[in-house]
């Protein structure tokens, strides 16, 4: 009796003080992802959207409405994700998708997404097509593309004024696209440089010793790797065991990212020029508030896949709000132009490609206390290491 | 590339080899004696890993305690294995062929979502071995020292294991089971503790080709199948049960890779060929073409004539009539009952009946295994996709010509397949499907490579989920009539005959060979015709709708439902589609609850689901 009594309490005090559609049900937010297939990422990762949506709704929810988010594992296949996203469409109801990992994965839902006109915000796939080649008009992508990042490291690169570069990625979209565009760029700097070897080991299962070995044998001035995860582990491992590439400049992308530097500990290779994120170095407002916000809540630091989490569902909130609705052609609207606050600063999603200028921290390894950190940082921002519109314009098709 | 690297990366590669061969030559013991597939192996292999992590780490700052903790790691994991064999794969001896195999893959599950919960999501790289962290000097290159331990390695257990096997009681025993099971258990040996002894023994030199790599591989969760696929090829290419041929194949599939990864790009006739690309499939074109020259791999012996053939015997008879017409007749009508989500299911469910009945006809009738049954559904699915998309025909055209491009594939692959038997044979339809895996993989410009392809929609008129589904529906059935007819057919008596006994029906004028070439070109029909729908109700497909994983859910279900009745393929993916769906939702360790799942059907109804009727019927005496 008294519960309700107070649940009724409740109830009536909060009508009072929000917008009459207090009663309406939450807003709900699909969310799908590869929890089973990429855990060292994903776990931050779902902490990172947990965090952020018990902030909106602690802050009385959007539209007077709260947030719910329910949330699937996508097995990691395309398949199954069209078929989870289906559920979640017209099972659930809910208003629009968030979400994956792999680009397989995101691409097939983002087609889904223009076939079945729903709003899908891509939040980890770092394939450059999602917004070029294959983009569509409901699709939408946090995080900076590998083409970006990979044009991050450029400036650095170049600086070396090294010639013979090799090159070591994992073979699949990601690490091709890298490559490809490292080369693409670095010869619109330096004409003349060459690409003495190159190493398409496969994902997960690269034979360290043997690549490294491959490398040093072309006797490059300079490395560019795309490796991560247990990859990259293996590759610093073997080569520091082989003291190779000790006075060659290594570029290796994502390498800064706590997800695939603090496995490394004690070995992590000094001065290799990484993307990643010094999360115990930023000092900015928004970083602060997040980072303590998130020690709060979980007792641990944030990873990278914390930040994309948490910006992701922020980019959610900031969209209804604009929208003002939870309509999918009002809020496609809404996200074009849109402007979110993240950890990482302000971020815009471009009207012309619907990519956000989210950037990444780039930096130089070195090791403190017997870990891995990131040295002489800053931060890229996305918008700066895009093509220029005209050649964005060429590469998506119209909407 | 200088004589001095050739060596270097000769010796890197004898280094690889070792680890390789300890994981493979404890799955050679095992399946020499108990026939058990043991798809856990790789399991066994990370788990050995994950604990010298923590076992290193804590006391391995000693030489010593480096050392013991390694062999504590691999003796914990080989009484996990003596677990598993006694609390579960025991009661299932009595089980179809391959029933193991759908144990084990529950074991798999299970394992991985117990290594989550105690060593989390991270790459964990283990601790050096202390006094052996630093390197040496060798023709001007730099070899680490614990490669010398690991090129040691390999050789040292196969002479220990040699001298197991050819000079002790134990040896004797399991030389003998791997020849004739029957008469060593009529002879008066205890064979259930022989098996105990032998899963001890496998899942030991598994643990210990874990353990042993510490200091070069990374903990971490995808590590089982990874080793498991190359275990199996190591196994097959040196020949079932021989020990030697394994460490010789695990030898040349290293070096293989070495050469691949040394040799780099090469430019010939304006073309490069990326020999490090190759590396993605290697072991698999390797195993191809050892097994085409040697059916029975490096140093394997045609097996003798098993005495009591446990052929899977698929039930000859179909169900009734009318029962086929009720059960078409609810399924005609559950769109207009149900939401559109479970009509997505449903098609789902469907699409994966009908694969999984191709499968069965493959086992059941035709009398072979196959592990690489993904590779023609995944290759309707590419047809469907491909003709639709680059040479623009329309969707009812390339949807009619996906099981033609499936069929002529599966007669290509069947006509090397049928020179083999058994489980080369079902190695050899895994190392064609991997091949064309690799090829969707890696032609970016035509197959759209690792992200595979987009807007592999369905024409107008079946834009709807309930026309679509109806389409499935009938293609479905007929697909399942047609091969269940087969199965009546003078041609599946033949086939049958073929598969009792293929001495007889030689000498009754059958040519097997041509009969089971035959059943390839039919079920890879099949099959692509459910891949080619599972790419229309997707509207994208990429290079997974042929991995291992789709060829392992085929095998699954089929084991799961049953592989003595006709109706079983289709329970079994009912079962694991709807199983799948239901528990994905509930929990964070959804894959080891699905194990246990399975595990529970396993040890409850050791003959498949369709076989719990028979049970019901047959009251226990």
């Amino acid at each position: 009796m008294r519960s309700k009594f107070l649940l009724g309490a409740a109830l009536m005090a909060s009508a009072l003080f929000t917008a009459p559609t207090m009663a309406q049900a939450p807003i709900k937010i699909g969310e799908m992802n590869s929890y089973k297939n990429f855990t060292s990422f994903l776990d931050p990762y779902k902490k990172g959207w947990e965090l952020a949506v018990e902030e909106a709704n602690a802050a009385g929810g959007v539209l007077g409405r709260k947030i719910e988010i329910i949330s699937r594992d996508d097995n990691g296949t395309p398949g199954d994700a069209v078929r989870v996203a289906e559920e979640l469409v017209s099972r659930e109801g809910v208003s629009f998708l968030i979400g994956t990992f792999p680009s397989n994965v995101g691409l097939a839902v983002a087609d889904f997404a223009k076939q079945r006109k729903t709003l899908f915000i891509a939040a980890e796939p770092l394939t450059d097509k999602i917004v070029w080649d294959q983009g569509n008009r409901y699709t939408f992508r946090l995080r900076p593309s590998t083409y970006m990042q990979t044009a991050m490291l450029i400036p650095d690169a170049v600086k070396t004024g090294k010639k013979r570069w090799a090159i070591v990625f994992p073979n699949y979209e990601y690490g091709q696209s890298a490559a490809a565009a490292f080369k693409k760029l670095i010869k619109q700097q330096i004409p003349d440089a060459e690409f003495v070897v190159e190493q398409a080991t496969p994902l997960g299962k690269i034979e360290a010793g043997l690549v490294v070995q491959a490398i040093a044998d072309a006797k490059p001035d300079a490395i560019f790797s795309a490796l991560f995860d247990a990859d990259l582990a293996k590759f610093v491992r073997e080569s520091s065991q082989r003291g190779l590439f000790k006075n060659l400049p290594v570029f290796t992308l994502l390498g800064g990212e706590p997800e695939y530097l603090d496995p490394l500990k004690d070995e992590t290779p000094t001065g290799w020029y990484v993307t990643g994120y010094p999360w115990q170095y930023i000092e900015t407002a928004d970083h602060k508030a997040f980072i303590d916000a998130y020690r709060k809540r979980y007792n641990d630091y944030p990873r990278m896949g914390s930040v994309v989490g948490y910006a992701t569902v922020k980019t959610a909130v900031a969209a209804l709000k604009k929208a003002g609705s939870t309509d999918t052609e009002k809020l496609v609207a809404a996200l074009k132009g849109l402007e979110v606050s993240t950890p990482f600063g302000p971020v815009k999603y471009r009207e012309i490609d619907n990519q956000s200028t989210l950037g990444a921290y780039v930096g130089r390894l070195g090791i403190r206390d017997g870990k891995g950190v990131m040295t002489d940082w800053h931060y890229a921002d996305g918008a700066k290491f895009l093509p220029s519109d005209e050649e964005v314009r060429k590469l998506r098709p119209a909407d | 590339m200088d004589f001095s690297s050739i060596v270097v990366q000769f010796l890197n590669g004898l280094a690889g080899a070792s680890s390789l061969f300890l994981v493979a030559a404890g799955l050679s013991l095992i399946f020499g004696v108990t026939r058990v597939v043991n798809f856990a192996h790789g399991s066994f292999y990370m788990l050995g890993l994950f604990l010298a992590y923590s076992l290193a780490g804590r006391f391995g700052g000693t030489p010593t305690g480096f050392w013991i903790s390694l062999l504590v790691s691999a003796l914990v994991v080989g009484v996990v294995g003596a677990l598993v064999e006694i609390v579960i794969l025991r009661r299932t001896y009595r089980s179809p062929e391959l029933f193991q195999l759908l144990a084990t893959f529950a074991v798999v599950l299970v394992i991985k979502d117990v290594a989550l919960a105690i060593w989390g999501a991270d790459s964990l790289l283990g601790r050096r071995a202390p006094g052996l962290s630093g390197s040496f000097q060798f023709f001007g290159k730099v070899i680490p020292a614990y490669d010398l331990v690991l090129i040691a390695a390999g050789p040292v257990v196969l002479g220990l294991l040699w001298l197991i096997v050819r000079r002790t009681r134990f040896g004797r025993l399991v030389r003998a089971a791997t020849q004739d099971r029957e008469m060593v258990g009529a002879l008066g040996v205890n064979e259930a503790w022989l098996f105990t002894g032998v899963f001890f023994l496998g899942s030991f030199l598994a643990g210990l080709g874990g353990a042993i790599v510490l200091p070069r591989e990374p903990a971490n969760l995808s590590l089982d199948i990874a080793v498991i696929a190359d275990a199996f090829v190591v196994v097959v290419v040196g020949g079932m049960g021989s020990l030697p041929g394994a460490y010789l194949a695990a030898l040349l599939i290293a070096e293989v890779k070495a050469l691949c990864i040394a040799i780099g790009d090469v430019s010939m006739f304006g073309y490069t060929v990326s020999f490090s690309r190759l590396t993605l499939v290697v072991e698999f074109v390797v195993m191809a073409v050892v097994l085409v020259v040697r059916p029975y791999g490096l140093l394997g012996r045609p097996s003798a004539t098993p005495r009591a053939q446990v052929a899977i015997m698929a039930a000859s008879r179909p169900p009734r009539g009318r029962w086929i017409l009720l059960v078409i007749a609810v399924l005609a009508v559950a769109p207009l009952l149900i939401d559109r989500y479970s009509i997505v299911l449903l098609n789902d469910v469907l699409v994966f009946a009908l694969f999984a009945a191709s499968l069965h006809f493959f086992m059941g009738t035709g009398g072979m295994i196959s592990f690489g049954h993904a590779a023609y559904f995944g290759i309707g699915a590419y047809a469907a996709a491909l003709l639709l998309k680059r040479a623009g025909l329309q969707m009812e055209v390339a949807l009619t010509l996906a099981p033609v491009a499936g069929g002529i594939a599966a007669l290509f692959f069947g006509w090397f397949c049928v020179r083999l038997s058994g489980v080369y044979l079902a190695m050899l339809t895994l190392a064609f499907a991997q091949i064309a895996w690799s090829i969707a993989y890696q032609w970016d410009a035509l197959t759209g490579g690792s992200n595979g392809m987009v807007g592999v929609w369905p024409a107008a008129w079946l834009a709807d989920k309930a026309a679509f589904y109806w389409l499935t529906l009938g293609v479905t059935v007929v697909g399942v009539l047609w091969l269940w007819r087969m199965a009546s057919s003078p041609f599946g008596y033949g086939l049958r005959a073929g598969r009792d006994s293929p001495l007889r029906a030689e000498a009754l004028g059958i040519d097997v060979r041509r009969q089971q070439w035959f059943t390839f070109g039919v079920v890879g029909a099949v099959a692509a015709a459910a891949g080619a729908l599972y790419a229309f109700s997707k509207g994208s497909i990429s290079p997974d709708v042929m991995g291992i994983q789709r060829s392992v859910d085929a095998l699954v279900m089929v084991l799961l439902g049953g592989v003595h009745s006709l109706v079983g393929p289709l329970v079994g993916a009912a079962v694991l589609t709807w199983l799948q769906d239901e528990i994905i939702r509930d929990t964070e360790y959804w894959r080891g609850l699905l194990g246990l799942a399975i595990l529970a059907l396993v040890l409850l109804l050791p003959q498949g689901l369709a076989g719990a009727r028979d049970l019901w019927r047959r009251k226990p005496a």
